[in-house]
Formats: C-alpha cells, structure tokens, sequence
C-alpha cells in the first residue's frame, strides 16, 4: 500500500504533461476543451505530433511503435491526454484494428498496415453494427462469398463513426451461413471505402452533426488477401477488440475537465441574487458527482496495477458502466448550470448574446447519450458482470 | 502508487479471517449478541493474544507500530462476518485518542492493557441533541483542586456499560478536553440497552464524577478528536466493505440457488441487473476506502487531506451501503427482513455504521463548503 506514485512515475506523468500541454497546438486543444467539432486535418496533425513522438500506440507490440510501459504509465498517458484536452489518437485505430492487425494479422499486412495506421495515414472506420445487429452483433447478415481470389461483400453496416473520413474499414463479414453457431460464421475483412460499390449516407444526430454513418456494400470486391487471421474467426476477434476498446473507456481526465469547466461557468451565473456556485444544493451535487469520479478513478488505477498481463479484466465492465454515467452526468451538469441560455443552442456566434459553453452544453449532452450505448451498452456491460464475475 | 498488501499483511489478515471465520456464523452471532456485553470475550482475548488489539500503537506504548493498513485489513474481516468486537470503537477510535493526545505515562497505562485485552476503552463522545461534532457541550467540566469533575450525560456510547475506561469529551473554557474516568468513578452511572445491530451501547450519566484530563494542559481538543473520527471512519469503510461483500456473496448464492416459477431466481435479468448494480458500488467504496487508509498512513498528509478523505470515505461508504444493504433484502424477499436468517443482520450493521460517525449527507455538506477551492479532486498527490 501506497499512496504516491514512485519517482518515476512521477517524472513520466510530468513528462506526459509537459508534452501534451506544449507540443499539441493550442488551438487544436481549445477546440476539444470547447466541445467544437475537431475537423480531420486537426486529427491528424495531433497524432502524427504524438507518434512522432512515440505517443500514439504506445500499448502496441514494442517493434511496431509501441513503448514498454506499465499499465499505470498507460493509464497516466490517457488521463493526462485528456485532462490537457488533446485529441485521442483515433480509436479506431489506435485500440481496434492496428491491436488486431498486430496479433492476428500476416507479416505483410503488419508491415502494410500498421505504420501507417499508427500515423493517421490511413483512417479507419468500423464495420460492426447493422440494422439489426447491434448488442446482438453476432447476427450480422452481411455476406462475404468467395469468388476466385476476391470475396464479394452485400449488406449494410451502421452506427459508422466518422466513416465519412475513412480511408478504410474493418469489417466483419458472415464468411460461413451454414455454421452451427452464429459466431463461428464470420469473418473479418479490410478494403478502402472507395472500392467500388460501397455508399455511405451521414445519419444526423440530435446535437445537429455528422458523426455517424450507415454503409452500403453491394458487390463491393475484396482481395482475399485482405481476410484478416483466419477465416470464420472474426468473432475471437472483434471480442479481443471490443476488450481493448473498454481500456480507457472510464475516460476520468475528460469527465474532470468538464466538472472544472461546470464549477467555473457557475461562479459567472446569477441564480436567486448569488453566484450559482454558492447555492448549497448545486455544491452538493458536485461534491458527490467528484466523489464518484474519484471513486472510480481509483477503481482505474485499481484495475490497471492488477493487470500486468494486459488481458482486459471484468472488472473493467465497472469503468465502462460507471464511465459512461459519470460522463453523462457532467454533461448534465453543464446544461443545468446553463439553464436557460442552454436553449440558445444552435445560435450563430454573430446573432447571440449567449456565450458558447452555454450553447453547446445541451447538444452534447445528447450527443453523450452515445456512451452508455456504444462499446458495448451498459445493459451488457451488466451482463457480463453479473455471468463472469457474479456467477448468474 | 500500489493498492496492494505485502505478504506480511496477507498473513495477518488470514490469521486475523481464520480466527473471525472460526468464532462466529450467523447463528454463533446471533447466540453472542444476545447476551451482554454483545461480543465474545474469548474472540475478544484471541485477538489480543494475536496483537491485533495493539496494532496500530507504538511499541513503547505496548503496541505493534503497525499503520492503517493492517487495521483496515482487520475491520474488513470484521465486517465480513459481521463480528460483535468493538474493534474500532475501542482500538482504533478510543485508543487512537489516547494514543494522539494521552502523555506518555497514561499511554502506558492505558494502551498496554486494552493492547493486552485486560481493559476496554471506549471514547464516551455523543450527546443526546446534537450530531456528529467534534466538540463537547452537555458535558462539562469543573476543576476542583488538583483534579476534575465532570457532569452531563453521554448517549449513545458503543459498549459504554461493558468498558473498564472511558475517554470522555466535556466543554471546558469555551472549548474541548477530554478526560479519563475508571469504570468504577463515583457518581457515574450507566445503563446499557441492545442496539438494533446486536452491540451493545450505553447511556452515560455523569455527576461530579472525578476524571482525570487527558494529556498535558487544556488546550482546545476539537481537532485532536476530530482527526481521531476520521480516522475511525476510514477504518468503519474497510468494515463497511467486508459487510458489503458478505452482504452480496449471499444475494448471489440465494439468486443461484432460490427457486421461483420453476427456475432459479438468476433467471431473471431484473434481479441479476440489480446484483451488477450492487458490485459497481462494492468496487467503487472499495477503492475509496483503500486510498483513504494510504492517506492517513502517508507521513506527509496534512490533518486537512485526512479529514477530507475521511469525508469522502464516508460519504461513499453510505451511499454504497444504502444501496448494498436495502438490495440485498430485496432480492432476498421476505427471508431477508427475518432475523434468523443472515442477510438482514448486515443492512443493520451498515445502517449502524452510516450513523455512527457522519453519514453520506453530512458528508457531502462537509465537502460541498470547499468544492470551489480547488480545480480538480487529486487522487494521487505529488
């Protein structure tokens, strides 16, 4: 037992955010710190800032670019990220298909791949949810049949996030109708967005953006060197990736950006005569909703100073399902604490009295109805504790 | 930063688990809570003899030396069967106290023996009409010549009447002291009664009973006594969780094994939802109860750091317990609210402990005053 992290850790964490704060350019920062849409190019520019730097995928395989470090360095590394509001190396690629290329892909996809999905140079989308496969994503219908030494993919995926940036997706394909389990009948399958016979249609979400994207795939052909590990394995492998997935997902440092932001913007708000920060009923609020994220904080740092062996743990279904909550609630919070200037949401910065914080509070807490959904709902997350760790 | 318990700590918590688990089961409980004092006195001598009643005073004092972990270690499997000892009440809160404001001689005199197991001490603190403050007001103090005489009335005090010695709070020049006096001090009068958690708590009424000052001079004690609840309450989280644990151990065996329309309970996602629920709140106190015990055991926390993660472990440890301790008899049904079965008994406790020292509610107004004084809550300090 011990409370301080060790010297070096603390000289990684200032390390990291020294780093964070200083190289990744301010504005790229504010944009994320204001809840503004981060647009490709900033994306990109922070990730190639961070891999060149060695901080993009520092938990990949040492000899594709990752570092070796401790599950607390990693943890540090995430959370301090977040807290100085850097954009995240893409998830996608980061913690999903470059993890899954690295363990299960050939030589020559790792060395066509995965460089260049470390360094933004291919964006890559996700190919998982249909219409009618979404917690039960093993029911997924698009096909994949062979024909000579293509597969030629028919369906439609949805949920796509920023699919309308993609360069490629990974995809998970039904390879084997006829398997005795649905899971043993899938495959998993990468091609450029451009092939022909791929569409994509933008779905709006209610905070008024584009984040997600249904895809449409008929007759799209797809060498078959690009079937990812085996055939009829996919499942083995979306599971690996959806475990990597929730690492991280507790995402502590930006749920702490947005409760300091919440406590500044109501000490500016007048409410009954006194700053809003003053009314005993919204300090109490605060109060408990830090301690809850501190008591899942150090329920991460739990998580990850038992995991040396990097296998995703249950207990991480808690950071995932407390995560996502706690998310939400700051969100709240900041729509609260706008009150009614927070219906000024889709005012023009020109035709408006109302200052952004206030603006954007309320569209992206619907928009933050997402993270209790994706990554696997918390009505999931539920199930798995209560079967794995529980027993029932 | 490392949340884990080195192996010496592994073994005294198996010794320490070995001994609770071979005292009691719920029905052994039940038998010892009924008679007074409301604990056993040989469990009570088996601790001593394992040096748990002295483990976190000084060796000079007739202690172990040992820190906050090992006692954390200690309550937890206290709470996990739910054992009647007044561990807390007694060593870690009442000798704690001595042991921070006592002088040298009285910590001899007074640790050694409750160490030993051949005197319980108790810290005689609330006051009927008030809650939960560090100060002393319906008790009061007077010099007379060389000593000290209190008046006023002390209720509820855990294991008052059974208690060889009681440290008592009382108001003197505007402020707090604290005094010792002997069981058996004239004009002292106690009446124990049965808490709804099987121990035993006391009224203690005092009239110009002789009491010797604790410590030297009397300066204001409000702080020392203070510090010395926090600390007990950090130690309470640790047996809220062992409670909590047991609490939900049980509710899963009773989903697997309770059958209901033909099929066991666990059938029924409505019921396995709410055990899930349960664990998210069993883990998150967990880590808030461990981080609190590193913050009081680290040698350069401020008293400020260990009254606000005394805060926080308190107000987590409600929040949990409500929440573990009122699910568990739900899904139960009617057999959690009988007290032959076991189940009921540990919501007793955790609603006992929630009330003993400051719950969730007053917690959070306690941290509320100070939420605009810093940006963000630091889980690892520098």
């Amino acid at each position: 037992m011990q409370l301080h992290l060790s010297p070096e850790d603390q000289a990684f964490r200032d390390e990291m955010r020294t780093f964070f704060t200083t190289q990744i350019p301010q504005t790229i920062r504010d944009d994320v710190a204001a809840h503004r849409e981060v647009s490709k190019e900033q994306y990109v520019e922070a990730q190639r800032i961070l891999n060149e730097a060695g901080l993009a995928v520092p938990h990949w395989p040492a000899e594709w670019g990752g570092r070796d470090w401790t599950p607390l360095q990693r943890h540090i590394w995430r959370e301090e990220m977040q807290l100085a509001a850097v954009p995240e190396p893409l998830a996608f690629n980061a913690s999903m298909i470059g993890p899954v290329i690295a363990a299960f892909g050939n030589q020559e996809q790792k060395e066509r791949f995965l460089p260049a999905t470390a360094n933004l140079d291919i964006w890559w989308c996700q190919g998982f949810s249909e219409p009618d496969a979404g917690s039960d994503l093993a029911s997924l219908r698009t096909t994949a049949v062979r024909d000579g030494d293509d597969w030629v993919v028919n369906g439609q995926k949805t949920w796509t996030t920023l699919g309308q940036h993609a360069d490629w997706i990974f995809c998970l394909v039904r390879t084997d109708p006829t398997a005795e389990k649905k899971q043993r009948g899938i495959s998993m399958l990468v091609f450029p967005m451009n092939s022909p016979g791929v569409t994509l249609r933008p779905i709006e979400l209610l905070d008024g953006g584009f984040e997600v994207n249904e895809v449409f795939f008929e007759d799209v052909r797809v060498p078959a060197e690009n079937l990812i590990g085996e055939e009829n394995r996919g499942w083995d492998y979306a599971k690996f990736l959806l475990g990597n997935e929730r690492v991280g997902i507790a995402r502590v440092g930006a749920t702490k950006r947005m409760i300091v932001d919440a406590k500044q913007r109501a000490a500016g708000i007048t409410s009954g005569g006194r700053p809003l920060i003053e009314d005993p009923s919204m300090r109490a609020r605060i109060a408990q909703l830090e301690n809850e994220l501190l008591s899942l904080e150090l329920t991460a740092l739990r998580v990850v100073s038992n995991s040396s062996d990097g296998k995703p743990n249950p207990a991480s279904s808690v950071l995932k399902l407390r995560g996502s909550e706690l998310q939400q609630a700051a969100t709240e919070l900041m729509v609260d604490v706008a009150g009614p200037l927070s219906l000024a949401s889709f005012a023009d910065d020109d035709a408006t009295d109302v200052p952004e914080w206030a603006r954007v509070a309320t569209p992206e807490f619907l928009n933050y109805r997402k993270v209790s959904i994706y990554g696997g709902s918390n009505e999931v997350q539920r199930t798995i504790i209560a079967g794995t760790i529980l027993g029932l | 930063m490392d949340f884990t318990f080195d192996t010496e700590q592994h073994a005294l918590r198996e010794a320490v688990a070995g001994l609770l688990q071979r005292a009691y089961d719920p029905e052994k409980r039940r038998a010892v809570t009924k008679e007074d004092p409301g604990f056993d006195e040989k469990t009570w001598a088996q601790l001593a003899e394992m040096g748990v009643l002295g483990l976190p005073f000084a060796e000079a004092d007739g202690g172990m030396g040992a820190g906050h972990a090992e006692v954390a270690l200690v309550a937890t499997e206290i709470g996990r069967v739910l054992a009647p000892e007044p561990f807390v009440e007694s060593v870690v809160l009442a000798g704690g106290l001595v042991s921070a404001v006592g002088t040298p001689a009285q910590r001899a005199e007074l640790l050694g023996p409750l160490a030993e197991g051949s005197s319980l001490v108790v810290f005689a603190h609330a006051e009927p009409g008030s809650r939960w403050t560090p100060s002393a007001t319906a008790v009061t103090a007077t010099q007379s010549g060389d000593g000290w005489t209190l008046s006023g009335v002390k209720e509820p005090v855990p294991s008052g009447a059974r208690a060889d010695v009681l440290v008592v709070s009382a108001a003197v020049d505007g402020g707090t002291a604290l005094f010792v006096v002997r069981g058996d001090a004239a004009g002292l009068t106690r009446d124990g009664y049965r808490s709804h958690d099987g121990t035993r708590v006391a009224r203690v009424a005092l009239e110009g009973t002789p009491a010797e000052l604790l410590g030297e001079g009397t300066a204001d004690r409000t702080r020392d006594v203070e510090l010395a609840l926090a600390r007990a309450s950090v130690a309470y989280a640790h047996e809220a969780v062992g409670a909590m644990e047991t609490a939900l151990r049980t509710t899963s065996e009773y989903l697997k094994t309770r059958k209901q329309f033909g099929v066991p309970l666990s059938r029924f996602q409505a019921l396995t939802f709410r055990a899930a629920d349960m664990y998210v709140s069993l883990e998150l106190v967990r880590s808030i109860a461990l981080w609190a015990t590193m913050v009081v055991d680290a040698e350069d926390s401020t008293p400020e750091a260990v009254l606000a993660a005394a805060d926080r472990a308190r107000l987590q440890t409600s929040t949990a317990g409500r929440h573990i301790g009122k699910e568990a008899i739900q899904l139960h049904g009617g057999i959690g609210v009988t007290a032959e079965y076991s189940v009921g008994h540990y919501t007793s406790r955790l609603t006992a402990i929630d009330h003993l020292l400051g719950d969730g509610a007053w917690a959070t107004n306690r941290l509320a005053e100070r939420v605009d004084a810093y940006g963000t809550v630091e889980a690892l300090p520098a």
